[in-house]
C-alpha cells in the first residue's frame, strides 16, 4: 500500500493519540468511591458494640456544636497563621491559638491544590482524582455524600456567601448565598467585601445553623504580586478583624443559650513561593486549620504547637460535631482533640462510628480487606470496646474502667490511622494492563515513525506500507490469536478493576488486530531496511553526507533533553535546559558563521560573497554544505584581505553580530520571568514591573512593545490587514487600560475599571478579520493550485492575526516577550538561515527548539499552577466553556504556537521563490 | 595532572584533594583559592614548556622590544579572553550582579585552561587560532594536541552544568551534600534551615572544566599515537 507521507503522518498521529488516551485513563487513577449515595441513605448508623449485656444506644449521638461558622480562606498557607506574618497580621487569631479555647493544626491538601478539589475533600472527605482539575473552570453539582447534603437532609439552616463553585457544587442546598466570582484575578478588594456585607446582618440573626463564608481575595493576591507581597499583610489583618467580629457575636450569643457554638478557620490550599498553586511543593500544600470553641477547654500555660493532620480528616469532624453521619466515601479519622471534652463512652462512640465507616469503604474498595491490618486493628478494637461497655454498665471500678478505656481509645485512634492511610494509599493505584496496551501502541507507531523516516522524507514524499504482504499475514493473524487469547486470560483473573477490560469485545478485538497490524508493519519494514542495508554496503559508491557540527548538536541536544525528562528536577526546571540549549545553538551558529565569513573570505573572495547574495537573491546554484567543509582547507588560507563594498560590509556586520544579538534578548527575557521551583522567588523584571508602583514604567513598556510589534509585523502584510492590525494593537492597549492594567497619558486619576469587554471584543473582530482574510488566501490558493504565492500570503496574514491575538492575551508586562520573539524571527530569517542555507530540518528543529524556549520564557512551567487562566476571560461577560478553553490554551502555548506558524509561513515562503531553493532541501 | 607533583601534608577524611599546607584548604569549601592556585599552576607550566621545548621557532626576529610587545599583548588577550568567558557566562544564565568574583574567577581559569595553550603555542594571532579550530585547520601535532584539549576543557565546562537543576533531594544526594556540607542553592538552604552556606555556584563547572582539560591531556597523545598513520601535516 503506498501512502503519501502527509497521509501515513497523519494516520500515526491519530494511533498515538488513541494510545495516549488509553494509557492516561489508566494512568489516572478511578478515585475511592462508597457505594451508597446520599439518596437511599437509610441505613441507620452502627449501635454501640457490646459483649454480653446490650446497650441500646443505638441511635446517632446528638451534636456537639449548636452552630457551626466555617470561614475558608482561599490560599491560606500554614505560615500566614502559624508563622511571624501571622504574629505580625493576625494578632486576634494567634491569641486564640495560643492561648484560647481552640485547637489548631497543620492541614495537608492532597493533590491537586486547586479550589474545587480541595472543598470536594473538605466536605465530603474523600480524595478527588485529577480529572477534576479539568472541571475545576466548570463545577458540576457534587452527587457523593457530604456534609453539606447530610446537613440539609438533617434539616439544618446553611447560609453561603463567597466563592461560587461551592454554589455550583451544592445547588439548592443554602437558604441563602451569594456567589463571587474567582475569574477576575486582579480584583481582591470586591471579592472580600461581596462577602463581609452581608456578615453583620447573618450574625445578628438567629435563624441559621451553618455559616459558610469563602474569602477569594488571598489567593488572588498571591496570583497577582506573590506571597511575599506587603498586599498580603493588609489582606491577614482584614481577615483578622472579621475572624473576631464572627468569634466575638458567637460568644455573645453562647452567654444566652450555654450552648457552644464551632468556629472553624481553614485553608483550602497553600500558595507557592510564586504565588500559585496546583502543583506539590510544601508551600502549597501546608493549609492552616483551627477550631474555636468555648467547648474546648484548656489550662492555662499550655502551650501546643499545631499538630500536622490531613485535610480530609475535616469532614468526619464536621459531621459529628453537628451530629451527622460521617459522610460515606471519606477517608478521614476524626480530630480526636475536638471530642477530648466529652466524656468517655461518647468518646470511643464517636471513634467507632468512624472506624465503622471506614472499614465499610475499605470492604468495597479492596477485595482482600481482611488481610489488611488496619481493619484487623478496627476488629479487635471492637471487641475490646464490647468489653469495655460491659464493664460500664456494671459499673464496674472507675480505675480499671480508665484504664481500659485509655487503651479502646489508643487502639481505635491507631486502627483509624492506619485505616485512613490504606484508604488513600488505594488512591495511587494504577490500571497497569490499560496503561501496558497504550505504551505498546505508542511505541509500535514511533517505531515506525522512525523506520519509515528516511523514506517518507525522501523526495517522491512516499512510501511502501507493507500491510497486505501474504508472508506477513500469517504473522498477523497469530499475533491476533495470541494477544486475544491473553486479553481474555487478563481480564477474567484481574482482581482489581480495568477500563480496557471493561470496552466491548468488539472494540477490544479491534484494538488488538490494530496492534498486530503495526507490528507486522514495523518487523517488514525492518526487515526491508535490512535487505537495502545490504544492497547499500556492497555499493561503495553512494557517497555518504557527513554531518556537520551544527547537526551533531541538534541531534544530541534533542536526544539529551529526552533524556534529561528522567529525572524529577530536571522536569521542574526544564526551562533552564531549553535555554541552556539555543544558547548553545546560538553560539554553535556563531561558530558557524565565523568560519564561513573570515575563512572563506581569505581564501576566496567570490565564493564568499554568496554568503551575501542570500539577501539580495537566492543565488541559483546548488550548494552542498559537504562540499563548502571540504573548502577549508588549510592550505588555502592565504593572501592579502578581500575587499568589501560598504554595503555588503553593513549586512556583513549584521551577520556577525545577530547571534550576540540573540543571545542577548534570550538573557533579558529570561531575567523577566522566573520560573520553575528553585529560582522561582527570586526577584525578576516581571514582578518588579506588575507592582502597583511602576505603573507608569509598565504603560511606556506596553506601549513600546505594541510599537515594535506592529512594526515588525507590518512588512508581510497586505494594506487591510496592515490597518486592521494597527487599530488591534491600539485596542489591545485600550484594553489593558481599561481594565487597569497600564495608564492613559491623558487622564490619570479615572479610577473606575471596567471588565474592559467591549475594547476587547474590538480586537477580537480584528483577529477574526485578519485569520479571515489569511483563510480565504488559503483556500484560493487551493483552488487555483499553481499559485504558490498567494498560499504564502495567506500563511504570513494567519501569522499575524495569531500575533495580534497572542498581544490582546498576554499580560503588559509580557508584551516585550512577543516583542522579542517576533524580532528574533526576523534577525534569523534574514542574517542567519537565508545567508547560512540551513536545510529544512534543520530550521524545524531550531523552531522547535525556539518555541519550547519561549514557553518557558512567558513564565509558564510544567506546574499547573503557572497557567493563567484570567486570558480564558478576555473579551467574555460571562462563562463559556470552548471560547474560555481555547484562549486560556493559546494564551499558554502562544509561544510555541507562534513559532510554528512562523515556520509553516517561512518555509512556505522559500519554497515559493521563483528558483527556490527547494532542490537544496532534503 | 600537576597535583600529583604536590606532596600529601595531611589528607582530611572522605576529601580526596591534598591541602597543600592551607590551613582549613578544600576545593569545595575554599573553592576560590583552589580556583586561584589551580590557573597559577596552570598558567606556570604551559610557559615552562614554552620555554623549554620551543614548539614553533620560526620567528626570526628576535628582539627584545618585540618580546616584551608580544608578551603585553598576550597579556591583553588573556584579560579580553576572561572578559569574553565572563559575558558568555552571563548569557548562559549566571547572576549579572551577585557573585561577579565567582563568575570571574571561573572565567579566569577557563581562559588558563584554553586561551593560555593557545597563547602560547600561536601566540597572538586570531587567524591562527580560526584555523586550527577549523575542520582540517591542524599542521602539527602541538596543534592537534591544543585543538583536542581546549575542545575536550569547553565540553567538560558545558556537560559540568548539568549538575546545576538537581534539587538535591534524592538520599545519595543527600549524603553528598551533609558530607562536604555544602548547599545547592538558596532553596535548600533555607529547607535546611543552615545559616551559613558556602556558595556552590561555579563548582560544577569548574570540576568539569578540569576534568575536561585533563581527559584532554590524557586523550591527545593517545589520539595521536592511534593516528599516527594517518597523520601527514602540509608544512610550510
Amino acid at each position: 500500500m503506498r501512502l503519501g507521507s502527509g497521509t501515513f503522518a497523519a494516520c500515526c498521529v491519530v494511533i498515538e493519540v488513541l494510545g495516549v488516551a488509553l494509557f492516561l485513563r489508566g494512568f489516572f487513577p478511578t478515585p475511592v468511591r462508597s457505594s451508597s449515595r446520599t439518596e437511599h441513605q437509610a441505613e441507620p448508623p452502627a449501635p454501640e458494640p457490646s459483649a454480653g449485656a446490650s446497650s441500646n444506644w443505638t441511635k446517632l449521638p446528638p451534636p456537639l456544636f449548636r452552630k457551626v461558622v466555617i470561614m475558608l480562606i482561599d490560599g491560606l498557607r500554614d505560615d500566614f497563621v502559624f508563622g511571624s506574618k501571622g504574629v505580625k497580621f493576625m494578632p486576634y487569631t494567634t491569641y486564640l491559638v495560643e492561648k484560647g479555647a481552640s485547637h489548631s493544626f497543620v492541614a495537608e491538601a492532597k493533590l491537586p491544590t486547586v479550589t474545587m478539589p480541595r472543598i470536594k475533600a473538605l466536605m465530603t472527605g474523600s480524595l478527588p482524582g485529577f480529572i477534576d482539575v479539568v472541571r475545576n473552570l466548570n463545577s458540576p453539582a457534587l452527587l457523593e455524600d457530604n456534609v453539606i447534603t447530610q446537613a440539609k437532609a438533617a434539616g439544618k439552616r446553611i447560609i453561603f456567601y463567597g466563592d461560587e463553585t461551592w454554589v455550583k457544587l451544592f445547588p439548592r442546598h443554602f437558604v441563602e448565598y451569594d456567589g463571587t466570582t474567582s475569574f477576575f484575578v486582579s480584583d481582591y478588594t470586591e471579592v472580600d467585601d461581596n462577602v463581609t456585607r452581608h456578615l453583620d446582618k447573618v450574625l445578628k440573626r438567629g435563624d441559621w445553623d451553618v455559616l459558610i463564608l469563602h474569602y477569594l481575595g488571598l489567593d488572588h493576591i498571591g496570583h497577582v504580586s506573590g506571597p511575599s507581597s506587603p498586599l498580603i499583610g493588609h489582606k491577614l489583618r482584614e481577615m483578622d478583624s472579621i475572624l473576631m467580629k464572627i468569634h466575638t457575636s458567637l460568644l455573645s450569643e453562647e452567654r444566652e443559650t450555654l450552648v457552644p457554638n464551632l468556629l472553624v478557620l481553614c485553608g483550602d490550599h497553600g500558595m507557592s513561593e510564586t504565588g500559585g498553586h496546583g502543583a506539590s511543593s510544601v508551600e502549597e500544600l501546608n493549609t492552616a486549620l483551627i477550631l474555636i470553641s468555648s467547648a474546648f477547654e484548656r489550662k492555662p500555660g499550655d502551650i501546643r504547637r499545631p499538630k500536622h493532620v490531613q485535610q480530609t480528616d475535616l469532614a468526619a469532624t464536621l459531621a459529628i460535631g453537628l451530629g451527622l453521619p460521617i459522610p460515606g466515601s471519606s477517608v478521614g479519622s476524626l480530630l480526636f482533640p475536638t471530642v477530648e471534652g466529652r466524656p468517655v463512652r461518647e468518646q470511643l462512640r464517636f471513634l467507632h462510628l468512624n472506624a465503622v465507616q471506614l472499614s465499610k469503604l475499605l470492604q468495597e474498595n479492596v477485595p482482600s480487606y481482611t488481610k489488611e491490618p488496619g481493619f484487623e486493628q478496627f476488629k479487635m478494637s471492637e471487641r475490646l470496646h464490647g468489653n469495655w461497655i460491659r464493664l460500664y454498665l456494671e459499673e464496674n471500678n472507675s480505675e480499671v474502667l480508665f484504664n481500659l478505656g485509655a487503651k479502646v481509645r489508643r487502639q481505635y485512634l491507631d486502627a483509624l490511622r492506619t485505616l485512613s492511610l490504606s484508604l488513600s494509599r488505594q488512591v495511587a493505584q494504577y490500571d497497569i494492563y490499560s496503561m501496558l496496551v497504550g505504551t505498546v501502541m505508542v511505541l509500535e507507531v514511533l517505531a515506525l515513525l522512525l523506520l519509515s523516516i528516511p523514506q517518507a522524507l525522501s523526495s517522491e514524499a512516499e512510501l511502501e506500507v507493507p500491510l497486505w504482504s501474504p508472508v506477513f499475514s500469517l504473522l498477523f493473524y497469530l499475533m491476533f490469536l495470541v494477544l486475544s487469547a491473553l486479553h481474555v486470560i487478563v481480564c477474567t483473573s484481574a482482581e482489581s478493576s480495568c477500563y480496557f477490560c471493561g470496552l466491548s469485545w468488539l472494540t477490544a478485538g479491534g484494538v488488538m488486530a490494530l496492534i498486530s497490524a503495526l507490528l507486522c508493519a514495523v518487523g517488514s519494514a525492518l526487515a526491508k531496511m535490512f535487505a537495502d542495508g545490504k544492497f547499500l554496503s556492497k555499493n561503495p559508491a553512494h557517497p555518504k553526507a557527513r554531518w556537520s557540527e551544527l547537526d551533531v548538536l541538534i541531534l544530541l541536544g534533542t536526544m539529551g533533553h529526552v533524556l534529561s525528562l528522567g529525572a524529577s528536577s530536571f522536569i521542574e526546571e526544564e526551562h533552564q535546559t531549553w535555554y541552556f540549549l539555543i544558547n548553545t545553538l546560538c553560539l554553535a551558529l556563531c561558530h558557524e558563521i565565523y568560519r564561513n565569513c573570515f575563512l572563506r573570505d581569505d581564501c576566496e573572495p567570490q565564493q564568499c560573497s554568496h554568503v551575501e547574495e542570500g539577501f539580495v537573491s537566492p543565488a541559483p546554484a546548488l550548494q552542498d554544505r559537504s562540499i563548502r567543509c571540504n573548502m577549508l582547507e588549510p592550505h588555502r588560507v592565504s593572501k592579502g584581505p578581500t575587499s568589501l563594498d560598504t554595503l555588503r560590509g553593513y549586512e556583513k556586520w549584521m551577520v556577525l553580530a545577530s547571534p550576540w544579538v540573540i543571545l542577548t534578548c534570550c538573557r533579558l527575557l529570561r531575567s523577566l520571568n522566573q520560573t520553575g521551583v528553585q529560582w522561582a522567588h527570586r526577584p525578576d523584571l516581571g514582578h518588579w514591573l506588575t507592582s502597583s508602583d511602576h505603573k507608569a514604567e509598565l504603560s511606556v513598556l506596553a506601549a513600546l512593545s505594541l510599537i515594535v510589534i506592529f512594526a515588525l509585523v507590518q512588512r508581510r502584510c497586505s494594506l487591510t490587514s496592515k490597518v486592521a492590525m494597527a487599530l488591534g494593537l491600539l485596542g489591545v492597549y485600550c484594553y489593558r487600560a481599561a481594565i487597569g492594567n497600564v495608564l492613559f497619558p491623558w487622564q490619570r486619576d479615572s479610577k473606575d475599571i471596567s471588565k474592559g469587554v467591549i475594547e476587547a471584543r474590538f480586537v477580537h473582530v480584528f483577529v477574526l478579520g485578519i485569520l479571515f482574510t489569511g483563510t480565504k488566501d488559503l483556500l484560493k490558493s487551493q483552488v487555483i493550485a499553481a499559485d504558490f504565492t498567494i498560499k504564502t500570503v495567506g500563511l504570513w496574514e494567519i501569522y499575524s492575526g495569531l500575533v495580534l491575538l497572542a498581544a490582546l492575551l498576554f499580560r503588559p508586562h509580557n508584551l516585550p516577550v512577543l516583542v522579542f520573539s517576533l524580532f528574533i524571527q526576523t534577525i534569523m530569517t534574514k542574517f542567519i538561515w537565508k545567508p547560512l542555507r540551513h536545510d529544512a530540518a534543520e530550521i524545524t528543529i531550531m523552531h522547535y527548539w525556539f518555541g519550547q524556549a519561549f514557553f518557558y520564557f512567558q513564565g509558564n512551567s510544567n506546574s499547573i499552577a503557572t497557567v493563567d487562566v484570567s486570558a480564558g476571560f478576555v473579551g467574555l461577560d460571562t462563562y463559556m466553556e470552548v471560547p474560555a478553553m481555547f484562549l486560556t490554551a493559546f494564551a499558554t502555548f502562544a509561544g510555541p504556537v507562534l513559532w510554528a506558524s512562523h515556520l509553516v509561513s517561512f518555509l512556505s515562503s522559500e519554497t515559493s521563490l521563483p528558483g527556490g531553493r527547494t532542490g537544496t532541501w532534503l | 595532572m600537576p597535583l600529583s607533583a604536590s606532596p600529601a601534608a595531611h589528607t582530611r577524611p572522605g576529601i580526596f584533594i591534598p591541602s597543600f599546607f592551607l590551613e582549613n584548604f578544600s576545593i569545595l569549601e575554599t573553592h576560590l583559592t583552589w580556583l586561584c592556585i589551580c590557573s597559577v599552576f596552570v598558567t606556570a607550566v604551559n610557559l615552562l614548556l614554552y620555554l623549554v621545548v620551543k614548539p614553533n621557532a620560526s620567528s626570526k626576529r628576535s628582539s627584545l622590544s618585540y618580546k616584551v610587545t608580544r608578551f603585553l599583548k598576550c597579556c591583553i588577550y588573556f584579560l579580553m579572553s576572561c572578559f569574553f568567558f565572563h559575558v558568555i557566562f552571563v548569557l548562559y544564565g549566571a547572576p549579572l550582579i551577585e557573585l561577579v568574583l565567582e563568575t570571574f574567577l571561573f572565567a579566569v581559569i577557563l581562559s588558563t585552561f584554553t586561551t593560555v595553550p593557545c597563547l602560547c603555542l600561536l601566540g597572538p594571532n586570531i587567524k591562527a587560532w580560526l584555523r586550527v579550530f577549523s575542520r582540517n585547520g591542524v599542521t602539527s601535532i602541538w596543534e592537534n594536541s591544543l585543538q583536542i584539549t581546549t575542545i575536550s576543557s569547553f565540553i567538560g565546562t558545558w556537560l559540568g552544568a548539568f549538575p546545576i537543576p538537581l534539587d538535591w533531594e534524592r538520599p545519595w544526594q543527600m549524603a553528598i551534600e551533609r558530607k562536604y556540607k555544602m548547599c545547592t542553592s538558596l532553596y535548600v538552604c533555607t529547607r535546611h534551615g543552615a545559616s551559613h552556606c558556602p556558595q556552590v555556584w561555579p563548582i560544577s563547572c569548574t570540576l568539569g572544566a578540569t576534568f575536561g582539560y585533563v581527559a584532554g591531556l590524557v586523550i591527545s597523545p593517545l589520539w595521536i599515537y592511534w593516528n599516527r598513520k594517518q597523520l601527514t601535516y602540509k608544512n610550510h
